[in-house]
């Protein structure tokens, strides 16, 4: 890859180079097994019924959800690789989606690609459709479609300014210093309120935001998010660099948001799946292998590689 | 066997210079030159501080720092006044060119660079403007600036034709000389704010320049000012240009009436032209006032590359990657 890029090129591809090393194709031929909700599912999950060990796990959603982004058949390739195959999911207001499977199974790929930031790596292609609210989201001005869906990263990455203005930071037009901070005191505050942050930082607005602790500049990123007031919001392994203080505040913010805003989360701790999500997609080189409820999936899964995943078989 | 813990006396000077017993003849040679080769280093770099010290200390008076040299270059007498200002005035110039053109260039070539031949010709052309000797800078700028066209930034000969020779012209082409080092140095610290710092930039919404604008430039800070004051440190020590770009004289002669204006197009000297000209080596009518001068312009440097280590020091706290 690297002999073929120009010397000096460096923005492309990052992403690419974020790839696990080629791994061998196992051929992984059945559908998608998407276990239906239980007749009587009212939004609430069934109760644990096994003898498996039961983990400690954040209450359930309450609400009914509400379908907010769909992706249809999607597929998406770096050059001659395919990363995500034909996938085809709900994101839900109201509930958490986990995406869960082995490195390099095209989870943080997919999770890229409801925002758009997947074009952002050149070789990049994509086939299939992604909608926010029933419109293909590449109908969406990019910028404006961002706003609407947020991302997290993996490593917390607040930028060199103050706590204020790193909230403020996407209320701002183009850069500029207006609206004032008077006009966006009320908006910040929310958003920190909201990220579970406020308490700590109240009396620092104006300190550099990556004086913060770890956990404090990732909620500093929630809170930045939440400020544009988005409708999705994408977690890319948002606690895999933090404390189990810190996952566990975090993680509390997640389930708190999930009824106003629709969550999706990828991560490779099966623990945090089972703790905040409702449903969990488990993908397998780039194949969506099995979706449903957080429950089913981790309690009885139906396909062979989940059950193996999910009980620690491999990945 | 813990509580066999032997604790090794730290080897001495003698036993580090000879090494270990088990090596070859060719490795102990090889690190006997090593810790030699950077002995001298420290001893030479000694001397000349220590000399210029004694010297410049020696020679230096008040007077000379604040009076204006004689007219003509032989004369003997005079201070050195205006060859500083002339220092400050042509490193100022060619930072304030040379500090946001190679910002400029740097985020191109980090943030855009398409096409791609297009930047594999301005990175070259940044490695051939870097390694061109100053003597060649010089020359070309005066063929230039000697064009009618640039009359109004020096003072005019006869036949309205420009001399080519002022501060702004020199300033212009000493530009050149600080540009390769606010270059790479911009484009390192941008190299080393990870992707996904911009991509939570574009993630909320945001494009690419007012991602470069509010995240990326300011992320760049140390890097921007570790180049610029290199650059200065730079144009400063340099000879050939203010040698050739700056009119043979070594007080400050204005160029028409406009205030400020009439001092950027006129003539005057530097720090280095005046020692070369009071040393032996040029018209060598007064060594001592060359080495009360040559012990100021190293303290100038040297207070540059102390800067240098401040800024660059204690890098403040950053992502991880």
């Amino acid at each position: 890859m690297d002999a073929l890029r120009p010397e000096g090129v460096r923005e492309p591809l990052a992403v690419a180079a974020q790839l696990p090393p080629p791994v061998r194709r196992i051929e992984v031929a059945e559908a998608p097994t998407v276990v239906p909700p239980p007749a009587a599912g009212n939004g609430h999950a069934p109760v644990a019924t096994g003898t498996a060990p039961r983990l400690k796990q954040l209450p359930r959603a309450a609400t009914t959800p509400v379908e907010r982004m769909r992706t249809e058949e999607l597929s998406i390739a770096y050059g001659l690789k395919l990363a995500v195959n034909e996938v085809s999911l709900n994101v839900r207001q109201g509930e958490v989606l986990a995406l869960i499977g082995p490195s390099g199974c095209g989870k943080t790929t997919l999770l890229r690609s409801l925002n758009r930031l997947v074009e952002l790596t050149p070789a990049a292609t994509r086939g299939g459709r992604i909608l926010l609210d029933g419109e293909d989201v590449d109908g969406y001005d990019v910028t404006w479609l961002r706003r609407r869906v947020g991302m997290l990263f993996q490593q917390p990455n607040p930028f060199p300014m103050s706590i204020f203005d790193n909230v403020a930071y996407g209320l701002r037009e183009r850069g500029s210093k207006k609206p004032s901070k008077r006009e966006l005191e009320p908006a910040v505050t929310e958003a920190l309120h909201r990220a579970g942050l406020f308490e700590e930082v109240k009396d620092n607005l104006d300190h550099p935001a990556l004086a913060l602790s770890g956990g404090q500049q990732q909620r500093l990123c929630i809170a930045r998010s939440l400020a544009v007031r988005p409708e999705v919001l994408l977690l890319d392994e948002p606690c895999s660099a933090l404390d189990p203080i810190s996952t566990q505040t975090i993680e509390e913010t997640i389930v708190a948001l999930r009824s106003e805003i629709a969550i999706v989360i990828v991560t490779h701790n099966l623990q945090q799946a089972q703790r905040v999500a409702d449903h969990v997609a488990f993908m397998y080189l780039g194949d969506l292998i099995e979706y449903g409820e957080a429950e089913q999936v981790f309690r009885s899964p139906v396909a062979e590689r989940t059950r193996e995943y999910v009980s620690g078989g491999f990945g | 066997m813990s509580t066999h813990a032997q604790t090794r006396p730290a080897p001495g000077l003698w036993e580090r210079i000879r090494g270990n017993e088990s090596w070859s003849i060719g490795d102990r040679i090889g690190v006997g030159l090593a810790w030699g080769a950077g002995l001298l280093l420290c001893a030479i770099a000694a001397a000349i501080v220590l000399y210029m010290l004694v010297r410049g200390l020696q020679y230096l008076s008040f007077s000379d720092v604040f009076s204006h040299p004689l007219p003509g270059l032989g004369e003997t007498g005079g201070g050195f006044l205006d060859p500083i200002l002339g220092t400050f005035v042509v490193a100022m110039l060619g930072t304030v060119i040379a500090g946001p053109l190679g910002v400029s260039i740097a985020v191109w070539l980090t943030e855009y660079a398409r096409p791609a031949w297009l930047a594999r010709a301005v990175e070259s052309g940044v490695e051939i403007v870097a390694g061109t000797p100053s003597i060649v800078l010089a020359i070309f700028g005066l063929i230039v600036f000697q064009q009618s066209f640039f009359s109004f930034l020096s003072p005019t000969g006869e036949g309205a034709t420009p001399l080519g020779r002022s501060f702004i012209v020199a300033g212009a082409m000493m530009s050149l000389i600080a540009l390769p080092l606010v270059v790479g140095a911009t484009r390192e610290a941008l190299h080393s704010i990870p992707r996904h710092v911009r991509e939570a930039s574009y993630a909320l919404g945001k494009d690419r320049a007012s991602t470069i604008r509010r995240v990326l430039l300011p992320a760049s800070r140390r890097g921007i000012g570790t180049g610029v004051t290199l650059g200065m440190g730079r144009i400063i020590g340099d000879t050939a240009i203010v040698f050739i770009l700056l009119g043979a004289t070594l007080r400050f002669e204005p160029n028409g009436g406009l205030p400020g204006w009439d001092l950027l197009t006129g003539n005057g000297s530097t720090l280095t032209t005046y020692v070369f000209h009071n040393s032996p080596a040029g018209e060598g009518g007064q060594p001592e006032k060359a080495y009360a001068a040559a012990f100021v312009l190293l303290a100038i440097v040297l207070a540059l590359n102390f800067a240098v280590d401040m800024i660059t020091r204690g890098r403040g706290k950053s992502w991880t990657h």
